[in-house]
């Protein structure tokens, strides 16, 4: 398949991991930031393409697995409230909150919507005037453009049914509490190539001059992380530290400006907690005043507020310590144990993106992980 | 009572416009025999159902009966390459072909929402009858209910199916062993797919059909040509990942199969691949597996080959162990992975 096909070629990986055996001279620590290429780094067994001293840590870079147990009771209530529409991404459903996740509330009988667009959302607002549509804003500065689309778009229309329950978080200030926490390991990054898409690299730049850390702009497929694995050791081993951009069929360096436009223009930024790791500054976005009627927390109230300040995580849950690449998911005591996608003590369990699914999925007994280490 | 304004058994007419599925319909009076009497009887004619008797009375040739059972609650109801009504027949005609039967009677139960299109259900009844000619098996027993507005999701239908399986033939996982080759029918993924970018309005469905399709002629002229067929399994909800783990659990086997030989048209690989689907999970309806001993991998390829239903067939794999259920897939890149079961069904991703 034209763009797939091409970036799965087995003799270009080993081609690719031949260079960077070749490259690599000393022990390296680098993070892949985003879920979907932990993702295709697990599915594909790419680890096993490198040299043993090259260490790859899965980094923040799932928006399901970082948003606040307070968010996801938020979206049960409201998504329980009657004559409410609660659409949201299907991975955001079985992400459990402090008691319960969203299938149980549409079980319950909460009229709970999987939608791929939130365009879909804003037509379903349309279809149903006596309904109030709301739809749980998640995601990066991926998604993020489209949820602003979809508020400019019902300003426009005048559709007052409409609203969103805003959990969006952004990439670079996440990097840069990764950097600046005691005890960080991580020597380099594999930038999100569909980030970078929209918000372009001028934001990299400025984390690689105050950290002096190589930051290459990756893709998704399996020869573009080898690639980007590639010129990231390389910048490594001669002491450099730039942004480099691997991802150049998609990424331009000035990113997407009709989308950072509309973002801006409906988003702000704010301090936001992270599921598991805290409070980063000016890390998350939330509704500018101008379109503030279309937050639902402030359209539902009090009590929604209230809801949100109660979350309470499972005390043995240590997805934040996987979520900062400071353990590997198998390395959790309740990994596979207490912890599997039928019971998840915690997101990454149980999102697509989430670096304990992806090892749970594709390799969750040891003695396969051996096997997918020697299958080369 | 049997409506003596029945129309002639082989021309139905066609249901005025506009009339709906009344709660009387399944209440077992004037309306439900005439409900049976010019929709079902027409179209499924046969001597067995013709005596309206209870239940179907018939004999068997001496030996083995399969017997199985499914329901069918697909949205949409119709779809690219089929629709509810096909289904019904075809899944369990799969059913029976893949316990090495014979498909010879199926029954059909209906679940009808009051409000339902009558004419929609005549379209359904219609496909079912045509399935049923084309599989050469008969409905020979059914039942309707209505359930209140709201309570349904416009129709239901269960059929269960009865079969017979020629002497000599033994096919089931308990027959998988080590160095069994591993077939697929065909490519993957296409039923779900099609269905899921018709519910969804996702727009990229263009081209995407349904694979849903008997599977018994095939199934039959592979147990005749000499091949001795350890274990068929339909693809169905779940995939081949499924289906292959489940095998795998009851056979205390392990498995390797190889991501290049497993066929996927291009169309539904895109689409798998914009909605973070795995195509081996994503459901099928005229897909099969089979597991034959390695000497005859060969000619079994060449007889699937035969059918339409199954030209796209390929060896993906080898049964490469006797000890703990596992599936272990070669990537294209070489390396090695684990299939594994899901909890639940897959998730379109985020971004």
């Amino acid at each position: 398949m034209k763009y797939v096909t091409e970036f799965r070629d087995s003799k270009a990986a080993r081609a690719l991991s031949e260079a960077i055996r070749r490259t690599v001279r000393r022990p390296w620590t680098v993070m892949e930031v985003c879920g979907g290429q932990t993702h295709a780094i697990v599915r594909f067994g790419l680890d096993a393409l490198f040299p043993p001293g090259l260490t790859l840590v899965h980094g923040p870079g799932c928006p399901v697995c970082v948003t606040p147990v307070g968010l996801i009771d938020q979206a049960i209530h409201l998504a329980s409230l009657p004559g409410v529409i609660f659409c949201s991404f299907g991975d955001m459903l079985r992400v459990p909150g402090s008691v319960r996740d969203l299938f149980a509330a549409k079980a319950a009988g909460g009229d709970v919507r999987v939608v791929y667009s939130p365009l879909d959302a804003l037509t379903l607002a349309q279809a149903h005037l006596d309904r109030q549509v709301i739809c749980f804003a998640v995601g990066f500065e991926t998604t993020a453009p489209a949820f602003a689309a979809a508020v400019v778009q019902a300003r426009r229309l005048g559709v007052k049914n409409f609203s969103l329950l805003v959990a969006h978080v952004l990439v670079p200030p996440a990097i840069g509490a990764i950097l600046n926490a005691p005890g960080n390991r991580v020597q380099g990054f594999l930038a999100a190539g569909h980030v970078c898409t929209v918000m372009g690299c001028k934001e990299y730049d400025e984390l690689v001059r105050r950290h002096r850390v190589p930051i290459v702009v990756t893709g998704f497929e399996p020869l573009d992380i080898l690639e980007g694995v590639l010129l990231l050791v390389r910048q490594l081993e001669a002491g450099r530290a730039e942004v480099e951009n691997q991802y150049a069929r998609s990424v331009r360096r000035q990113g997407n400006p009709e989308a950072q436009a509309v973002l801006r223009e409906v988003f702000e930024p704010v301090p936001r907690a992270w599921r598991g790791i805290g409070e980063i500054p000016q890390s998350g976005l939330r509704l500018r005043h101008a379109y503030a009627e279309f937050d639902a927390i402030e359209r539902f109230g009090g009590d929604v507020a209230l809801v949100g300040e109660g979350g309470v995580e499972d005390a043995e849950c240590r997805s934040g310590l996987v979520l900062q690449g400071l353990l590997k998911p198998p390395d959790c005591p309740a990994f596979g144990i207490r912890c599997t996608p039928e019971r998840p003590l915690g997101a990454p369990m149980v999102s697509s993106e989430g670096a304990c699914a992806a090892y749970f999925r594709y390799r969750r007994r040891t003695d396969s992980l051996q096997e997918v280490r020697h299958g080369e | 009572m049997a409506s003596e304004d029945a129309p002639a058994v082989s021309c139905p007419l066609p249901l005025a416009s506009g009339q709906h599925v009344l709660l009387a319909h399944g209440g077992g009076g004037r309306l439900m025999q005439k409900l049976i009497g010019d929709v079902f009887l027409p179209a499924f004619a046969n001597p067995l159902l013709a005596k309206l008797h209870d239940g179907a009375v018939f004999s068997v040739e001496a030996g083995r009966l399969a017997f199985t059972t499914d329901s069918y609650v697909v949205q949409p109801l119709f779809f690219p390459g089929g629709d509810i009504g096909s289904l019904a027949v075809y899944g369990t005609v799969n059913d029976l072909a893949m316990c090495g039967a014979k498909p010879l009677y199926l029954s059909v139960g209906f679940i009808l929402e009051e409000g339902f299109s009558l004419e929609l259900l005549q379209r359904i009844v219609d496909s079912m009858a045509e399935a049923a000619r084309k599989t050469q098996v008969q409905l020979v027993t059914g039942d309707t209910k209505v359930v209140d507005r709201g309570k349904g999701d416009g129709i239901f239908i269960n059929t269960a199916g009865i079969g017979v399986v020629p002497p000599g033939v033994m096919v089931g996982p308990h027959r998988v062993q080590a160095g069994d080759r591993i077939l697929v029918s065909g490519d993957l993924g296409a039923h779900g797919l099609a269905v899921l970018s018709m519910r969804e309005g996702l727009g990229f469905g263009g081209g995407i059909e349904s694979d849903s399709a008997p599977l018994h002629g095939v199934v039959a002229d592979l147990l005749h040509s000499g091949v001795d067929v350890h274990c068929l399994r339909d693809l169905t909800r779940g995939g081949l990942a499924s289906a292959l783990n489940e095998i795998a659990t009851a056979a205390k086997v392990e498995m390797t199969i190889e991501e290049r030989s497993i066929p996927v048209q291009e169309p539904v690989r895109g689409g798998c691949e914009i909605l973070g689907l795995d195509p081996l999970y994503v459901a099928n309806e005229g897909r099969f597996v089979a597991f034959v001993p390695p000497a005859q991998a060969e000619t079994a390829l060449a007889v699937l080959r035969r059918h339409a239903v199954s030209h796209n067939a390929s060896v993906i794999g080898t049964v490469t162990g006797s000890d703990e259920p596992l599936i272990i897939l070669r990537t294209l890149l070489g390396t090695n992975r684990i299939v594994d079961l899901l909890s639940g069904d897959q998730l379109p991703r985020i971004c």
